[in-house]
């Protein structure tokens, strides 16, 4: 983000998948000036040549040609569905994160983003992220929707209250871009703002080292230990509750039948609303959370329990 | 043919009361013609606000909390009080009946009612305006609007929502009408085609309108009685909301266009002196417009959180859509070719119509593109893509009916070359304005904000600028219209030598419309002189 003024055309570029937004746009915008060209001349044309020349003109009547109805139907249709179907490509590339790549956790509210690193490490409206490295952003918002928007990367996606969200990016280039919040959120949306800088790997770790941190995970254990969930989850199935040990990613199944794989939002619900969905063999004895832990602590709560996914759990990968 | 000038729908009776009370559709549509204009004042002086505010990037003339109601009202206003009701309830209540023969709709009092809840809805957001104003977007999205937002959201959605039956009475009227009371001879496929587009308009006012009811309903009960259902909070989804709202409201797209292809499809042929090129593939075209029209509405939430396949289903449906649409404008192109063109001021409109609105459709294929749209959503190219069709398009063809049937309203004819040049300065101005927010939406502008990063001033200069000459454009019609109704030339019956039934009753027409119900006998724009057979 280069603050100079004057007339700007394109927008910055700096994510992996930019370039490839801006193919098919510019496909687009090709296709457009076609067809706009093609209509216009046609009229120019037309209205000039055919140009009432007495007021008595009376010209024959032409009633229609199918073929021209099937030329014209057609070309359009074929374009659209080969236009359609890159397009589809392009928006699992967009949205569907790489397996490897560092978590990342983003709470939007009113009218802030709180950035959390996957060392711990606290911004607000400010993210630094390596460049080169998949970064994938897990979201949430404490209030109403807001939507995580980085112009040079090509990503949005709407940050929704009562769930986690996902989006993802490789950054390119070493540089500030800007990080808006687009989907309209109250009073002050036009400076629910901040900026995106992106580093070389090892500078990005020089600035990790400067702040201290806990890791979520480890914030998680405090808490969970402080908030008593670890008098009825054990490490083994003797408490009262489930062991949480393996939980994340499996399939847990379900009081009266059927099944539902342990991800973010299953286990947030588990938390504020315990009674949703109960595990089978289990009583619906677990209090609820709601107003205890905020969406901050929750996300630490539920990296602790991703971190008992897999024993041993998997260490927090550095950069 | 009826001659008594006289004896006019506008001097048969006098009175305030006498216009109050009128079950005549003439008067009725006249009656919409001036709160319409009022309306769309309104809603122009919120445009001309967010405008002047944008020609900076800081916030100077106003705060946060006013910019927000700003555009919110601008919103409210142009689309629930003036673009949806826009060419059905002025042009559509005035020439439905005239155009198939009828001496009025079939339910004349439910005609007037459909005023009267059309009036108490608009008041209601008038007094809302006045009294502390809204800033929810006019898209009432939850849980912003159901909880969080202090301002008056529930006498907004109450307007709209009472508006939404003044529009679903309407639908209703047009459909029995045009059913139902044709002059003998006026069989389907030489009906006008501002016929069928009305038609197809009507069956979506109709089965649309009431989900938005219910949308805004239930926004009113979660708001008023704290009742979940879109508050993740109260254990509701947000998304909920979206998929109902989006539901009615991208149809609600084909209401304030279809109406106004229709309008285009009657200049092009007036004016050209020829037949509609392929008239079965425009009429259908508005009917699959209208039946696909109900099933994209999830295009708008290709970044929500809806599901990625969803995505993909909606994403190709829209494409579809696209298709009747580039039909129609094909078609209208066509009906140029060896015609006698005559360059009066509705056909400087109809010809703004198809290149604006092309430029409109095609930029619905960006937002269309799934990958794109992810990037422009909600961005400025959002807001230029749909002013292209609903200044563009929408608001063109209005203007266009306006002068083409102005002569029949009113009896009076207005001068031509003002008239011509107004146009031609609405056309510029327009594209000035809208033109430059394409760019400002790929840089990654987001829509509806109130201060912005320095590097986006000069595009918003651009269309601030735009937006006066464009005020200017809107003047001038205004002021020249009015002066006709006194000064201008008394208009014969058929100032244009256009076929069509209204064009066979005196300007303006008798109480009844028609001495004798007419009995046709040839296709609709018969101009060629040895053209009066079927398709
Ligand atoms: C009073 C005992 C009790 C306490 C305290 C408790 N839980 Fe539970 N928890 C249960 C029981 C019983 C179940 C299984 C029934 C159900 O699904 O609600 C459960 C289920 C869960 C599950 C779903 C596990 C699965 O296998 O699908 C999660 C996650 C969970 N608890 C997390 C927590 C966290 C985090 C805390 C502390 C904030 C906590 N629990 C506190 C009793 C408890
Ligand atoms: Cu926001
Ligand atoms: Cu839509």
């Amino acid at each position: 983000m280069d603050t100079e003024t004057g007339l700007q055309l394109f927008p910055e570029r700096a994510s992996s998948v930019a370039g490839d937004v801006d193919a098919l746009f510019y496909f687009l915008v090709a296709v457009s000036v076609f067809f706009v060209l093609l209509i216009f001349g046609l009229i120019a044309y037309f209205v000039w040549r055919y140009r009432r020349r007495s007021p008595s003109d009376a010209p024959a009547a032409i009633h229609g040609h199918l073929g021209l109805e099937l030329l014209w139907t057609g070309v359009p249709l074929v374009l659209a569905m080969f236009i359609f179907g890159w397009g589809a490509k392009l928006y699992f590339e967009v949205f569907r994160p790489p397996k490897e790549g560092l978590d990342f956790y983003v709470v939007g509210k009113q009218w802030m983003w709180k950035v959390q690193h996957p060392t711990g490490q606290r911004e607000i409206n400010e993210m630094h992220v390596p460049r080169g490295i998949p970064v994938k952003v897990t979201m949430t918002s404490e209030d109403v929707i807001h939507s995580f928007f980085v112009p040079a990367f090509r990503v949005k996606r709407d940050v929704v209250p009562g769930r986690f969200v996902t989006a993802w990016f490789m950054a390119t280039k070493v540089g500030e871009y800007h990080l808006f919040c687009s989907q309209y959120c109250g009073t002050a949306h036009s400076q629910m703002t901040g900026k995106i800088v992106v580093l070389e790997p090892a500078d990005y770790s020089a600035w990790l080292s400067g702040r201290s941190a806990e890791p979520p995970a480890v914030a998680g254990k405090k808490l969970f230990d402080k908030l008593g969930c670890a008098t009825c989850h054990q490490q083994d199935a003797s408490g009262r509750g489930p062991s949480l040990l393996g939980v994340f990613g499996s399939k847990v199944q379900l009081q009266g039948g059927g099944k539902v794989v342990a991800d973010e939002t299953y286990l947030r619900e588990s938390v504020l609303s315990p009674q949703a969905k109960l595990v089978a063999g289990y009583e619906g004895i677990m209090p609820t959370f709601t107003g205890q832990v905020d969406e901050e602590k929750l996300l630490d709560l539920i990296a602790y329990i991703r971190s008992l996914a897999l024993p041993p759990a998997p260490a927090p990968r550095q950069p | 043919m009826s001659t008594h000038s006289a004896a006019s729908y506008l001097n048969a009776s006098h009175g305030i009361a006498s216009w109050l009370f009128t079950r005549d559709h003439k008067r009725i549509a006249l009656l919409y013609l001036i709160s319409l204009s009022l309306f769309f004042a309104l809603g122009g002086m919120f445009a001309g606000a967010i405008r002047l505010e944008l020609l900076t990037p800081k916030g100077n003339l106003m705060s946060d909390a006013t910019y927000n109601k700003m555009f919110t009202l601008h919103g409210v206003v142009m689309i629930f009080f003036f673009l949806i009701p826009s060419v059905p309830a002025v042009l559509g209540n005035f020439l439905v009946p005239l155009m198939i023969g009828a001496r009025d709709l079939a339910f004349p009092k439910l005609n007037l009612l459909s005023w009267y809840l059309y009036m108490a809805g608009a008041l209601l957001a008038v007094t809302v305006a006045v009294t502390g104003g809204v800033d929810t977007g006019w898209t009432f999205y939850t849980p912003y609007s159901s909880t969080y937002s202090n301002t008056n959201v529930m006498a907004t959605a109450a307007g709209a929502f009472i508006a939404g039956f003044s529009s679903i009475l309407t639908g209703l009227n047009f459909i029995v009408t045009i059913h139902k009371m044709r002059a003998p001879g006026l069989t389907w496929f030489r009906l006008p085609l501002f016929i069928w587009a009305h038609y197809a308009t009507a069956l979506i006012q109709v089965l649309a309108t009431p989900v938005v009811a219910i949308a805004l309903l239930l926004v009113m009960l979660e708001r008023g009685f704290g009742v979940g259902i879109f508050d993740p909070k109260l254990g509701g989804d947000p998304l909920l909301f979206q998929h109902l709202f989006w539901f009615y409201s991208h149809p609600a797209v084909y209401i304030m266009i279809l109406p106004s292809m229709g309008v285009v499809s009657e200049i092009i042929a007036a004016f050209s002196r020829k037949r509609i090129f392929g008239y079965d593939f425009v009429a259908f075209s508005s009917l699959a417009i209208a039946l696909l029209g109900f099933l994209v509405w999830g295009h708008h939430m290709f970044v929500s959180g809806q599901s990625m396949y969803a995505g993909l289903v909606f994403s190709v449906l829209s494409f579809l859509v696209a298709v009747p649409s580039a039909v129609k404008v094909f078609n209208w192109t066509a009906t140029l070719y060896r015609g006698s063109i005559s360059f009066d001021a509705p056909m400087l409109y109809a010809l703004g119509f198809i290149g604006l609105f092309t430029i409109g459709g095609l930029t619905g294929l960006f937002l269309a593109t799934l990958g794109v749209d992810v990037h422009v959503h909600d961005t400025y190219f959002v807001v230029a893509h749909f002013h292209y069709i609903m200044v563009g398009g929408a608001l063109f063809g209005y203007l266009g009916g306006l002068h083409y049937w102005w002569p029949k309203l009113t009896g009076r004819l207005y001068p031509h070359t003002w008239a011509r040049l107004a146009a031609a300065i609405i056309f510029l101005g327009f594209n000035l304005t809208f033109f430059p927010q394409f760019l400002l939406g790929y840089l990654g502008m987001p829509r509806r904000y109130h201060v912005y990063p320095e590097e986006f001033q000069v595009l918003n200069v651009f269309s601030t600028a735009g937006a006066s000459v464009l005020g200017i454009g809107y003047l001038m019609p205004l002021i020249y219209l009015l002066w006709s109704l006194r000064s201008g030339a008394k208009a014969d019956s058929n100032p244009w030598n256009a076929k069509g039934l209204e064009w066979q009753v005196s300007s303006p027409p008798p109480v009844h419309n028609f001495d004798q119900v007419p009995t046709v006998t040839e296709e609709a724009y018969a101009y060629a002189p040895a053209d009066k057979g079927g398709s």
